[in-house]
């Protein structure tokens, strides 16, 4: 079967190329998946975001202004969030050498910069007519102005190294040890300053838990926010995937030249 | 559109900073993603009519 | 070891600069910062404690891109890696010369300029102690920085950006530590908070350290 044997034979190199089987896979599961997670991100976005809006009632002490945490809540839970991602996949990287972990860990940290960012502002804004201040040095604005500049430092380093694999090794490094003390700067801050936020609206805990009727939209709106940062990270790793093939394969056109 | 009283412009400016910064991220990400994509396209069609 | 720490404080002291850059500097910005915010000793010794961290961390930073970069480009940094020290020696006595030669002058010389920022003798004493206890993590963290950019032709700039970020826990503690002590208040949490950062950073980071310094060198 003739047919068939070509076929395997030029997967084969297909596979040689690429040089790490992983990456092949994940571009055929991500390509698959994209869809779905793009229209699931806009349906659940769309529904967190409209019912939020439009649909939730004024809450006592704080007015409309109530309204500002759908935004605000999910957005800060997802710069935690990616943080964590990419600690987790910055350890997959060191311990297992899965090249898709390391680039998924570069592809989610400007996503985790602009959820940082989004958040410190939107904390701010909701902050002057609260507070009567945009910006106090309470412990959580303050620690997630520290996780911003891990984010500025981390995404530094990516660009300033060269070889790939070497970047991918140093960042990860600092990584994890950037979380050991992002982890610690949260404790010291606390310490230093005890804070004007509200407690754990979102815990668990009944009691002390806000009403439904902000909580269900609140849980769509965060749902739609970590959709969407899966869907950003995937489009993002497929690039820096595509980005490696190329640089390789230019540097095997340069080489048959030469 | 709510009724927002004297809350209005802090909510609209924060949603509006929200909904403008994922615009731009979710854009930069196309973007790069299109551009990437075309890239490697066009590398991978130059190999291929070599080889025939 | 010893041999390796010898050579690199006198490698230090005769490069001059290494030495006494890190002095002069705290004590430019002890003599500028009056000028700024004005001469009034309550509003000074008020800042003090804060400044003198500040500036002793600034100093700090001025140096450590000392700490690798010339035995990397000169090659004894391929020499040590062989070298039957393990690298996390080599990394944890760097760090060591790093501290006596920025650090310990800073410590001792914190007195004087807590004198030209209005302090009194109990201020004196609490800004030598923190001072003490904290700068070994300053030298420590550096020179994980210094380690993760050590291959990078300008690496200063981006040395700063990631160290600085993860001096934040020992500046808060230290400055809380001499500005409560100083008010006479009881210090005693963020003293043992900011020696067991010290304690964690000298046992844990030089394996970081030699881990980015291995890469570095493939």
């Amino acid at each position: 079967m003739p047919e068939m044997h070509r076929t395997k034979q030029a997967r084969d190199r297909y596979n040689f190329l690429w040089e790490w089987a992983n990456p092949v896979k994940f571009m055929w599961f991500s390509g698959l998946a994209l869809p779905w997670l793009v229209a699931a991100t806009v349906l659940t976005m769309a529904i967190g975001l409209i019912w939020g809006f439009f649909f939730t009632p004024e809450a006592a002490n704080f007015g409309s202004s109530v309204k500002i945490i759908y935004v605000h809540v999910p957005s800060a839970f997802m710069a935690i969030s990616a943080w964590f991602m990419m600690l987790v996949a910055s350890l997959i990287w060191l311990i297992r050498r899965h090249h898709v972990s390391a680039l998924a860990a570069k592809a989610a940290a400007p996503v985790g910069t602009v959820m940082t960012v989004i958040a410190l502002i939107t904390g701010a804004i909701w902050g002057e007519p609260m507070w009567g201040t945009y910006w106090a040095w309470d412990p959580r604005l303050t620690s997630f102005l520290i996780l911003f500049l891990f984010y500025l430092g981390y995404m530094a380093l990516w660009g300033a190294i060269e070889d790939p694999d070497t970047a991918a090794d140093l960042t990860s490094v600092l990584a994890v040890v950037g979380s050991v003390f992002a982890f610690l700067s949260r404790y010291a801050v606390n310490f230093w300053n005890q804070g004007l936020h509200q407690g754990a609206t979102l815990s668990l805990d009944q009691e002390e838990n806000i009403a439904n009727v902000y909580w269900l939209p609140l849980l769509f709106a965060m749902a739609g926010f970590g959709l969407l940062f899966v869907t950003l990270v995937f489009i993002r790793t497929r690039t820096e995937i595509r980005k490696r093939r190329t640089h390789a394969l230019e540097l095997r056109e340069r080489m048959a030249d030469a | 559109m709510p009724e927002l009283g004297k809350y209005a412009d802090a909510v609209l400016w924060s949603w509006a900073a929200t909904l403008g910064l994922i615009a731009l991220l979710i854009v930069m990400t196309w973007v790069q993603s299109r551009k990437a994509k075309a890239d490697h396209d066009a590398i991978e069609a130059r190999r291929k009519g070599k080889e025939s | 070891m010893i041999a390796l720490l010898a050579r690199d404080l006198r490698l230090a002291i005769r490069a001059g600069g290494g030495f006494g850059l890190g002095l002069a500097f705290f004590l430019i910005v002890s003599v500028l910062v009056p000028f700024a915010v004005g001469p009034e000793a309550e509003v000074l010794a008020r800042i003090a404690p804060g400044i003198l961290w500040v500036g002793a961390l600034l100093a700090c930073l001025l140096s450590l891109d000392r700490i690798f970069q010339l035995d990397f480009e000169d090659g004894s940094l391929d020499l040590l890696a062989t070298a039957p020290i393990p690298m996390e020696g080599t990394v944890a006595v760097k760090a060591l010369a790093h501290w006596i030669t920025t650090g310990l002058p800073l410590v001792a010389a914190a007195p004087v300029f807590g004198a030209l920022m209005s302090l009194d003798e109990r201020g004196y004493w609490w800004i030598f102690v923190t001072l003490l206890i904290g700068t070994p993590a300053l030298s420590m963290i550096g020179a994980f920085g210094a380690a993760l950019t050590v291959g990078l032709k300008r690496g200063g700039l981006l040395l700063s950006l990631l160290v600085l970020p993860l001096y934040i826990p020992t500046l808060i503690f230290g400055a809380e530590a001499a500005t409560r002590g100083i008010g006479g208040f009881d210090n005693t949490t963020p003293l043992l908070m900011l020696a067991g950062i010290t304690a964690a950073a000298v046992a844990l980071l030089p394996f970081a350290a030699s881990a980015a310094i291995r890469i570095n060198l493939r």
